[in-house]
């Protein structure tokens, strides 16, 4: 199914390859941030961004492969960032606190 | 019509997600990068999967889509607050241009910053 992507060069095929590189380009950025720092909070923004800008990817994946079913693995993807983002903020109140 | 609803969604929204990328590279301290992660990205993420909805057209894909956009406004600023806070509490520096501090004195905030040195 990834060739059908390349081959039909449809301006939608043709938008769909652009946004899905300038979106990994975007995960650069924010691994770049990831790993700058340069405190504990910062590093978590970062995490957070990074699942955000996954679901988009997989999100527009899922219209460039025409596979609907790309939604899901995005919707579970958002929820687990979430939880995930809270944590951690537990987790830096916590040790300030001690 | 659909494909070019589709693809005006699509270039809105990777150029807000792109623009939150950029910003929480080049600003200056945790709360603005917070901030820039939060709201561009969350705008960004809602218009790609809301082109998937209007390139699909069905009803699965579309419930999908919608209850994206759904838990990513209601769970986003909830994470953003709550690591804003934790940040703050944690003695998180501000950045030398800021004027307001409106929880100046509320939080016992700890002496040094998080972990790592302060920013520059």
């Amino acid at each position: 199914m990834t060739m059908d992507l390349l081959r039909n060069a449809s301006l939608l095929n043709t938008t769909v390859i652009v946004v899905l590189f300038l979106l990994a380009c975007g995960i650069l950025l924010a691994v770049v941030r990831l790993l700058k720092g340069p405190t504990l909070p910062d590093r978590v923004v970062a995490i957070d961004l990074i699942a955000t800008q996954a679901v988009a990817m997989l999100a527009s994946a899922a219209i460039g492969f025409g596979e609907p079913a790309l939604l899901q693995p995005a919707l579970v993807l958002t929820l687990i960032a979430f939880v995930g983002t809270v944590a951690f903020a537990r987790y830096v109140a916590k040790g300030a606190e001690s | 019509m659909t494909e070019a609803l589709t693809i005006l969604l699509l270039t809105i929204g990777t150029i807000f997600t792109l623009l939150a990328a950029i910003g929480i590279l080049r600003m200056p301290d945790v709360f603005m990068r917070m901030q820039v992660a939060t709201k561009a990205a969350t705008l960004g993420v809602a218009c790609v999967a809301m082109a998937a909805a209007v390139h699909f057209g069905d009803l699965a894909t579309t419930a999908r889509a919608v209850l994206i956009v759904l838990f990513l406004f209601l769970t986003a600023p909830v994470a953003a607050h709550t690591i804003g806070r934790a940040a703050y509490v944690a003695g998180a520096q501000l950045w030398e241009g800021t004027i307001v501090d409106e929880l100046r004195g509320r939080h016992q905030r700890s002496a040094q910053p998080p972990s790592g040195p302060a920013p520059e």
